[in-house]
């Protein structure tokens, strides 16, 4: 049966008005979305995604313009009306949910009056049948005792907790449409698994039109019906979402899909294959095929002929020259073209150990709220971000530490590194103690240790250029002699795949994946023996995150380094640790190699992690283990097994009265748990 | 097909041109930048314009006038504009342009050097503050506050009726006035900027806690200071101009624009020149400088 679609769009193009001229940011982008349907858009980050969502509401802002084509709306036209026919359109038929859920909610206004204003305004609601109502809304959402909600600020709730008050907001008036602008980018995997099954339920049960965008392509699998592939302003394909995971024939979509780690891979099967360059800027789109200069398939046409958007199969649209050659063919990405690289090989492990971290504990003060307390009548409290952990790494292998934000992840690599002062135990590092802060280690010492952090945007000094501050580096430590430094840096430049005009060049003028290669060049620089990679890829898209986990590899594989990775993507852990340390709140809870922390048996905690990962695969049947609530407060964490209040297996009151007892599942595989080894690998998963 | 597995293509840079002319070429093209951004604003221009207007006056003030400005004259006093006199001349006979063109030279000296010393002031308390917290920011916000505490302009009359009147003097108060504004902008912008992974990445190699905040912190502070040493100078001129009309402000028989004002607004009703043509002065000046500063503001917040 074929319905009228809900929302549909009609070759539309947006421009953007700079100083220098107008820029068309997108173009020529027509879709429908039927009632009961989830069309997911995808694309890296200036693809024109966002603008596509805000044109519909009319949100551009005072430079944008749709300068053609045109949307409808239940069949009516939603160009040129007026605004205050859109604002009632807006709160009563279309609704719409943000990235950021602290930003989207007004931080002075209790919960229920920021649910009740839309009925109020939209529906004439008195406010006692307001009230009941985003009470009714909230207990659709499932939030957990929504009378007590309805009364708090945004702040009092956790991060998951906002974005369902946001999507309760989104529900009030039985929206037709929901716009929906990567809703659980901001959030932690175990609290976006939790929101997806929400969204995908709720899609389920209310029918309601989705236009759902996001970057992450195991995201969209989860909810999506169809997808629509972004690409440069231009959508380049669009097809159901089984098709386009089964079947991409957009280079660009295969493009995004081989550049996934997969969780399922272990390290050294193979390598990532990234998108080389980068997004064009709108205002310098290249001739012919848009996608042409980082396409690997592009045969000389492409330069010339822009293609248009033809249908391959039914539903099945491409925007590729050579789309019918690959019609038929299943994963045409795995084609003989690409050469599967393998990893290359590493050179000899051997069993030294070089960092041992014993029973490290780090304690920050809580500032005291009372008179009382800076006179000494209160007792001093203290957040335990780290608390007891032991572990050791290996020579020339890779620790990955994994957890939810929170968990003290970050607080343990500045511990190790020196930026954090210890407040009890030890740490080792190749036989020299190195418990003490960084300015009291030795020059020798501060050499060894190096680190890559997680902002590129702030990773570097915006003065200096990136030659400057890498030659810093290698003056303070006199790697090289004085009149060799440029040299040196342009080796180091090489060897993180820039060309040797990057030398002068200024941080405003890089990219994100740029910047995070001059910082892993950086640290590089003194040669260390391990360097510790805090996030080094979670604020980047997705082909530029595979070039920079590549190049860590290639660093470690060629100069035998030690790496200890930092992340919550368990995905990207996967692809390049030996070895992993699952953290929740300032303990480690299991400990183990890669293999064995990989496939069970596991720590409930690390069962919820890799349920949480959102694959992309349309067909995969994830477990529907999920963790509720978010990370208890450090200050003063719950007592025996920190993580019973959450723990979906709890055995009972020896859960919370006693510190778990570490098993040893062999291999050095270790788990903090009262279950005993047989029954944590009988644990329903 | 060969691809290069970190997903870079090598772009083909124009070849760098080295040495002096490659100095030069930077130098012209951040001059240009910056022109760029300051031609996208009209208040930054006018601005500008009317700044730049009142310097030439003063660098080249001996060829705007061929009179001296202590040069006084008896048998011309207290005259309107006339051919000889373009603003007439004061209740000494002396022309009152040359005093105004003279005038600028003072103003625009000892107003920039007293906000460079309240510069330099300002950064050697609110760098230290900002970047070790605790007692040390305490201490110097203490001693900063009490100093805010005074009105502006009682400090000003209390340091200069205690050391006399001098360009000396005058300096020194208005740096001493001025310093704390800086100092808590300084503090500000570096307790932000030291958790910056930059920051951590210079601890990481060791450097001393004294280059970080000299080269890390300090000149990524450059965009809100150079905006509020700009604003600073206006005040300055507006002060030096007021501690003149006080009369302790630069020693007769130095042109001073406030001093103008003073020796002039008792004799208005016989002749409104001098103190008309003097305010104008002041005001434009400040005004320029204000508006230049706020257009060099907006158009630097625009693109963050």
């Amino acid at each position: 049966m074929e319905q009228s679609p809900i929302l549909s769009l009609r070759n539309v193009a947006i421009s953007y008005k700079t100083r220098q001229r107008d820029i068309q940011a997108v173009r020529d982008v027509s879709f429908d979305i039927i009632r009961g349907e989830n069309l997911g858009l995808v694309g890296e980050s200036g693809c024109g995604k966002s603008t596509v969502a805000f044109s519909i509401v009319n949100f551009l802002g005072r430079n944008g313009k749709i300068t053609h084509g045109d949307i409808f709306f239940k069949g009516e036209q939603l160009l040129n009306r007026s605004e205050k026919e859109l604002r009632q359109l807006r709160g009563a038929d279309i609704s719409m949910v943000y990235q950021e859920p602290m930003s989207a909610l007004n931080p002075s206004m209790r919960i229920q009056d920021q649910l009740a204003e839309s009925l109020i305004t939209h529906r004439g609601l008195p406010k006692n049948q307001a009230f009941a109502e985003s009470i009714a809304t909230l207990k659709k959402v499932y939030m957990p005792d929504p009378e007590a909600v309805m009364l708090r600020y945004p702040h009092q709730l956790s991060g998951g907790q906002q974005q369902r008050v946001l999507i309760a907001m989104a529900m009030l008036n039985n929206p037709s449409l929901l716009i929906m602008d990567e809703p659980t980018t901001a959030l932690d995997v175990t609290v976006e698994a939790a929101v997806l099954d929400l969204i995908a339920e709720l899609q389920e049960r209310y029918q309601t039109a989705t236009l759902y965008i996001s970057h992450n392509l195991g995201v969209v699998a989860r909810v999506s019906h169809k997808v629509a592939v972004m690409y440069a302003g231009e959508i380049v394909e669009l097809a159901d979402t089984r098709t386009i995971y089964r079947n991409p024939i957009h280079p660009y979509t295969m493009g995004l899909m081989r550049c996934l780690p997969d969780v399922d891979a272990p390290k050294g099967t193979r390598i990532l294959q990234p998108i080389k360059g980068r997004v064009p800027s709108p205002a310098n789109l290249p001739q012919g095929c848009i996608f042409y200069p980082r396409c690997t398939f592009a045969i000389s046409d492409c330069e010339s002929k822009h293609p248009d958007l033809v249908e391959v199969s039914k539903g099945h649209q491409a925007r590729c020259l050579r789309s019918l050659e690959w019609k038929d063919v299943k994963m045409a990405w795995e084609m003989e073209e690409i050469e599967k690289q393998p990893c290359p090989g590493r050179t000899i492990l051997d069993d030294k150990t070089i960092l041992n971290v014993k029973q490290v504990k780090v304690y920050y003060p809580v500032p005291f709220k009372t008179v009382g307390g800076f006179i000494g009548l209160e007792k001093r409290r203290f957040v335990h971000a780290v608390d007891n952990v032991s572990f050791m790494i290996q020579h020339g292998r890779t620790l990955g530490i994994v957890g939810e934000s929170g968990c003290g992840k970050s607080t343990l690599a500045k511990a190790i590194v020196g930026l954090e002062p210890l407040s009890g135990g030890k740490i080792d590092f190749l036989g020299l103690d190195i418990s003490q802060p960084i300015n009291r280690r030795t020059k020798a010492t501060i050499k060894e240790i190096q680190m890559v952090f997680q902002d590129p945007n702030g990773v570097l000094n915006p003065s200096y250029s990136v030659g400057d501050q890498i030659a810093f580096s290698l003056r303070r430590f006199k790697t090289v002699p004085a009149n060799q430094v440029r040299i040196e840096v342009e080796r180091l430049l090489q060897a993180v795949k820039l060309d040797a005009s990057y030398y002068s060049r200024l941080p405003r003028q890089l990219s994100g994946g740029e910047k995070q290669r001059i910082g892993i060049a950086r640290a590089i620089s003194t040669n260390p023996a391990m360097v510790v990679c805090d996030e080094p890829v979670s604020a980047l898209d997705v082909s530029v995150q595979a070039a920079v986990l590549n190049l860590l590899l290639e660093i470690q594989n060629s100069s035998n380094t030690t790496m200890i990775l930092i992340s919550h993507d368990l995905s990207s852990v996967r692809f390049f640790a030996d070895d992993v340390a699952v953290m929740y709140l300032g303990r480690v809870v299991e400990i183990g190699s890669c293999e064995s922390i990989y496939q069970p048996p596991n720590h409930p905690y690390t069962i919820a992690l890799l349920a949480a990962v959102p694959r992309p695969d349309p067909d995969l049947v994830t477990s529907q283990i999920r963790l509720s609530g978010n990370v208890p407060s450090a200050v003063n964490p719950p007592s025996g097994c920190r993580f019973n209040t959450r723990c979906p297996f709890k055995i009972g009151d020896i859960c919370e009265k006693e510190e778990p007892p570490q098993r040893d599942m062999g291999n050095g595989h270790l788990i903090f748990c009262h279950y005993s080894p047989e029954d944590l690998s009988n644990l329903k998963v | 097909m060969e691809i290069d597995n970190l997903g870079i293509t090598n772009q083909i840079q124009p070849p760098i041109s080295s040495g002096p002319l490659r100095v030069f070429k930077n130098l012209w093209k951040s001059l240009k930048d910056a022109m760029d951004l300051l031609s996208a604003s009209a208040t930054a221009m006018i601005g500008l314009v009317i700044v730049i207007t009142w310097v030439v006056i003063a660098i080249f003030a001996p060829i705007f006038t061929t009179y001296s400005p202590t040069q006084q004259d008896y048998l011309q006093i207290n005259k309107g504009p006339s051919s000889e006199h373009i603003l007439g001349t004061d209740y000494l006979g002396r022309d009152v342009w040359a005093r105004i063109a003279y005038g600028a030279r003072t103003i625009l000296s000892l107003g920039p050097i007293s906000v460079a010393v309240a510069f330099l002031l300002g950064v050697l308390l609110g760098l230290p503050a900002g970047y070790y917290q605790g007692w040390v920011d305490e201490f110097v916000m203490r001693i900063l506050d009490s100093i805010m505490a005074f009105p502006t302009i009682l400090l000003y009359m209390i340091i200069i009726s205690a050391v006399g009147a001098s360009s000396f003097n005058v300096v020194i108060a208005i740096a001493i006035g001025g310093a704390p504004g800086i100092a808590r902008l300084v503090r500000a912008l570096t307790m932000d900027i030291r958790t910056r992974e930059y920051v951590a990445a210079a601890k990481l190699r060791g450097d001393s806690d004294f280059i970080i905040m000299l080269r890390e912190i300090l000149p990524n502070c450059r965009g809100p200071l150079i905006v509020d040493l700009l604003l600073r100078i206006g005040y300055a001129a507006f002060y030096i101009g007021t501690l003149g009309f006080l009369g302790l402000g630069l020693p007769p028989p130095t042109p001073d624009w406030g001093g103008m004002v003073q020796e002039g607004h008792s004799r208005m009703m016989v002749n409104i020149w001098p103190v008309l043509s003097a305010t104008l002065a002041i005001v434009s000046l400040v005004v320029g400088l204000n508006m230049f500063a706020d257009g060099l503001r907006e158009e630097t917040m625009r693109y963050q």
